[in-house]
């Protein structure tokens, strides 16, 4: 088994030197920055680490495109929009159901999430411009469907042959007057990851559709939940432990999200930020444009649920809130503590290192402190320096030219619906007694002092690093699966959860217990070797002698 | 409802596809270059094609897929991708080490115009390129065809290494299509028995479908070789296993390097195996031994026990030409009735040559080269059917129309067991028979009344 070869005797700086030495010395040097050994003390800050730069051509990256970033994760998850790919057929056919976003098309019905639409751009398109066939398309969608909403996505081609989608959407929303058009520039070349994505959904959501619907709807302790995506029904376990409280989720940005909730996220009180890297920069406008404070919780460990639950409370300062929240905890936990004392007889000790996303490997870094075991070397695939080192960092991030390209629209306060929930006075009062309002430290301080970190990790360094240290569990992306699995370490995808999940909340706490007990003691991994390999030589006796 | 907004009246559409039965040419260049020893796919673009088409790979093989791009930036898809994949030929064989680069473009490097020629031969004078390792080409734009053209513009870069010595070596090259790895396993079997020498191009048995063993080999050992590929220009002939997949790079063969070729059926089911062994054993100029005989007839046997479950079944199925057309005439002479075929791979020849199968049949076919799945979908819910056969996607049509579904083609997300057991040959059709059959008597033993509830059938 593969635990029984640990090797212990190498330092950290043994392992980023044997992760560089096979690089030509370009690369070396280069990811040499994005590698870093967390030596963060109190007298001394962290290391720097580089991130969110260009990926290196030919090395076997984790990371995904911009289209991806915008279509696949963002506006993914949404039910009764169109989601119109403009471009050749592939890009809408790999982001077609495959990742995992659940939805519960609810009392209306609508929902187009198992439809995947295209332009399906031909060579004569690429000539001529495809201006012609998207506007006959959005026509064709509207008149089978009439949906609140079309988005139309631009593919590579697109951006290269200059097609005007926001034109184009403009001129077919007046056309409709009942369907809400828009278009998102999101070519896979721009930026240097799907986070590039990520912002351009973004601002297009904010410009196109909050604060359409006028009408609040009813609730009373309003928030929105941004960076959550329903991945194997998480935000099914978020809402409804949130019902339970007696707290009203306005909107989720977007998992299981519908038109009207995006439309109405300006009634909420209070922004709760899930994942920090995909959408920080939209809870910093709804509070510029509309006066809505935000905090960044986390929903991944039973801890983790019970602490954003109790500053959600604290927040609106409501003793029946306080109360309440508190019964369901009190409620919540026993099972959860139950699941865990009986896992961690299994679990405690063991190591294991996340490469996920730009978010998830902090998040879940809870669920395994929680079974006892230990993240021993953790990065994300499209994080940017505030993602490891806290938010304090970001007025000193430089903005190269892959950043300039993406657009960042400037927000004012809304002349008629800017209203601050909270007085200066009780923000204060609040931030004195140790509430902390948009703060977020990153992954680094709570990764242990030594352990490696590293950005936008390849195929080759996953591999050695497997190999070198031997975790008892390695979690990525589908890409990698099989590649770990092979070495005879399991693997869990924290992407799409492979089949699994809820993770989020109480009851994903408990099912993400038993996951990786499962995984982690599985006995799969006692087979590598048959009788006759693990002792080969032959001793010329029969079996019967 | 899973598709709920699909309307029973069928209007046409020209501009809106949706659903596609296709995707694009680029992930079947990726996928023909694993069927080379120890090469690395790479793809000349920007990162996400490669993302997409390793992730659609490895959830249809559950294996390790490993490519490398060019990764572009905006930078580069202004400029030129030159300097990227330069410095990614010398990046990948200093890390990776492999003994080939299969390059593919992408819709971004097409239209920006790179040459892969030109850029290779500059990472040629630049040293780039070490001694004895190999870097080919193909052109994959993907608003060009679909995923089946582009596994044949790879085949035909494989093809194009053959260096003819002008001594016939005795082999057959065989081209098997975009079939399973263990498709072309079954392929070499068949072949074996037979007693014909082949060249098998390309060959992604060992490659995915490797053990687990707590190693992992980047390069695993199976694969058609880069010599092997050379020699392909001294064989005494080229089979081409499906007009689509394989043809071009065997006329290739045939014009450039004097390699006669024949093209056939992809050999799924009875006809188009009968035709495909008995061009093998004429072109090698041997006999065929009983045992191929005997598997031959165990497939016959099943037809004729089982066939009052299949006789007047009507089917929908879409998926590859190649594929389609085998299985059509394979249920024709099960006598089950194909009605809905649609490829999303464009070809009038596609639409012309099922149409010709299913003449004098007693059903009139609905066959569209250019459709979708929304199709055939809205087909059915004006007349519906016995049985889907086409990749995952069609569980969502089979779940809302509650009709029986065979997953065959690709991809297949949800299901496993299409990596290992073939669906060629007799014994695939034999294992085709038997899933068909399996699905229709669950049917039947879950409708039943209790009263005509059997225990023998």
């Amino acid at each position: 088994m593969a635990k029984t070869k640990k090797v212990v005797q190498f330092t950290a700086t043994d392992i980023k030197e044997e992760l560089l030495k096979k690089y030509p010395p370009k690369v070396a040097r280069k990811r040499a920055k994005q590698i870093m050994i967390n030596e963060a003390t109190e007298a001394e800050p962290a290391p720097e680490i580089v991130a969110n730069v260009r990926t290196i051509p030919g090395i076997i990256t984790m990371r995904g495109c911009t289209y991806a970033g915008c279509k696949g994760v963002i506006m993914g998850p949404t039910r009764d929009i169109v989601n119109l790919v403009h471009g050749p057929i592939g890009c809408s056919f790999y982001a077609w159901l495959t990742r995992r976003n659940q939805t519960d098309a609810g009392t209306d019905g609508e929902n187009y999430m198992p439809y995947c639409f295209s332009t399906d751009m031909q060579d004569q398109d690429i000539i001529f411009g495809g201006e012609k066939k998207l506007e006959a398309a959005i026509q064709e969608a509207y008149d089978l469907f009439h949906p609140k909403g079309i988005a139309v996505f631009a593919t590579c081609p697109v951006g290269l042959i200059g097609d005007d989608i926001h034109a184009v959407a403009k001129k077919m929303k007046a056309q409709f007057g009942d369907c809400n058009v828009f278009a998102f520039s999101c070519e896979g070349y721009k930026g240097v990851s799907q986070s590039a994505g990520h912002h351009i959904a973004n601002n297009q959501v904010f410009t196109h559709l909050v604060g359409e619907n006028e009408v609040a709807p009813e609730g009373e302790y309003k928030i929105n939940l941004l960076g959550e995506y329903n991945i194997g029904g998480d935000g099914f376990e978020i809402d409804r432990v949130f019902k339970k409280c007696g707290i009203t989720n306005i909107a989720t940005f977007s998992g299981n999200s519908s038109y009207d909730q995006f439309a109405s996220a300006q009634h909420a009180d209070l922004s709760c930020v899930m994942c920090h890297r995909s959408i920080n920069y939209v809870a910093d406008m709804l509070e510029t444009k509309y006066g809505i404070p935000w905090i960044k919780v986390n929903f991944i460990g039973a801890e983790a649920t019970a602490k954003s639950l109790r500053k959600i409370a604290e927040y609106f300062g409501d003793k029946k809130l306080i109360d309440r929240v508190e019964a369901v905890i009190a409620e919540e936990m026993p099972e959860v503590l139950a699941v865990s004392e009986d896992v961690k007889t299994r679990t405690n000790g063991k190591t294991a290192m996340m490469f996920v996303g730009g978010s998830r490997a902090h998040h879940y870094n809870e669920l395994f402190q929680e079974m006892g075991m230990k993240t021993i070397s953790a990065g994300y695939e499209f994080g940017h320096r505030d993602d490891y080192e806290g938010r304090q960092v970001i007025p000193d991030l430089k903005v190269d030219a892959d950043s300039r390209n993406i657009e960042e629209i400037t927000v004012v306060a809304d002349e008629k619906l800017y209203n601050p929930r909270k007085t200066p006075e009780e923000i204060k009062a609040l931030e004195d007694a140790g509430y902390e309002f948009k703060h977020y430290d990153g992954l680094n301080p709570d990764m242990d002092k030594g352990s490696i970190i590293i950005d936008d990790l390849n195929q080759y360094e996953a591999e050695k690093l497997v190999e070198l240290l031997k975790p008892d569990i390695f979690c990525a992306g589908i890409k990698e699966k099989f590649s770990i699995q092979k070495l005879g370490v399991p693997m869990k995808q924290l992407h799409s959860y492979d089949s699994g999940g809820p993770y989020a909340g109480f009851k994903g706490a408990v099912n993400f217990y038993k996951e990786i007990d499962r995984l982690v003691n599985s006995k799969v991994w006692s087979y590598m070797k048959a009788p006759w390999q693990e002792s080969p030589e032959l001793t010329g006796k029969f079996v019967w002698e | 409802m899973l598709l709920r907004h699909t309307p029973k009246e069928v209007k046409e559409r020209k501009a809106l596809m949706i659903n596609p039965a296709k995707t694009c040419q680029p992930i079947g260049a990726m996928y023909a270059a694993l069927g080379i020893k120890g090469c690395l796919p790479h793809s000349h673009g920007s990162q996400g094609c490669c993302a997409y088409h390793r992730s659609t790979l490895t959830r249809h093989y559950k294996e390790p897929i490993s490519a490398a791009t060019s990764s572009f930036t905006e930078g580069a898809s202004v400029f030129g991708g030159q300097a990227n994949l330069v410095q990614a030929i010398n990046n990948i064989f200093t890390v990776y080490e492999p003994d080939v680069i299969a390059v593919h473009t992408t819709c971004l490097s097409e239209t920006i115009g790179d040459d892969l020629n030109q850029i290779r031969d500059k990472a040629q004078k630049e040293g780039k390129i070490p001694e004895g390792k190999t870097v080919i080409g193909a052109p994959t734009p993907s608003y060009v065809g679909s995923h089946v053209t582009g596994f044949s513009n790879m085949v035909k870069a494989m093809a194009q290494l053959a260096e003819p010595s002008g001594k016939k070596n005795g082999k057959v090259n065989i081209i098997p299509g975009w079939v399973e790895p263990c498709d072309m396993a079954e392929i070499k079997r068949i072949a074996g028995l037979i007693g014909v020498d082949i060249t098998l191009f390309p060959d992604t048995s060992g490659v995915l479908d490797a053990p687990l063993t707590g190693e992992y080999k980047m390069f695993p050992d199976g694969g058609v070789t880069i010599p092997e590929l050379k020699a392909s220009g001294d064989a005494i002939g080229t089979l081409a296993l499906g007009e689509w997949c394989s043809a071009d790079a065997a006329r290739w063969l045939d014009s450039k390097c004097k390699v006669p070729c024949t093209v056939l059926d992809m050999p799924f089911g009875l006809a188009a195996t009968d035709r495909f062994v008995d061009v093998l054993r004429t072109v090698a100029g041997v006999s065929v031994p009983d045992s191929v005989a005997v598997e031959r007839g165990q497939l016959v046997d099943m037809i004729s026990d089982m066939h009052q479950y299949f006789y007047g079944k009507r089917v929908a199925i879409w998926g590859d030409p190649d594929q389609l057309i085998s299985m059509t005439e394979f249920l024709i002479s099960l006598d089950m009735q194909p009605v809905y075929v649609v490829t999303g791979t464009p070809g009038k020849k596609f639409e012309a040559r099922i149409k010709e199968l299913c003449e004098g049949q007693p059903f009139e076919v609905k066959v569209k080269a250019k459709g979708d799945m929304f199709d055939v979908h809205q087909w059915i819910k004006n007349e519906s059917v016995d049985l889907l056969i086409g990749n995952t996607y069609g569980k969502y049509i089979a779940r809302d129309e509650d009709i029986p579904f065979l997953r065959w083609g690709f991809p297949i997300l949800d299901r496993q067991g299409h990596q290992y057991f073939p669906t060629v040959g007799y014994k695939g059709g034999l294992r085709l028979l038997e899933k068909i059959l399996t699905l229709f008597l669950d049917r039947k033993d879950r409708d039943d009344p209790e009263q005509t509830f059997e225990l023998v059938l």
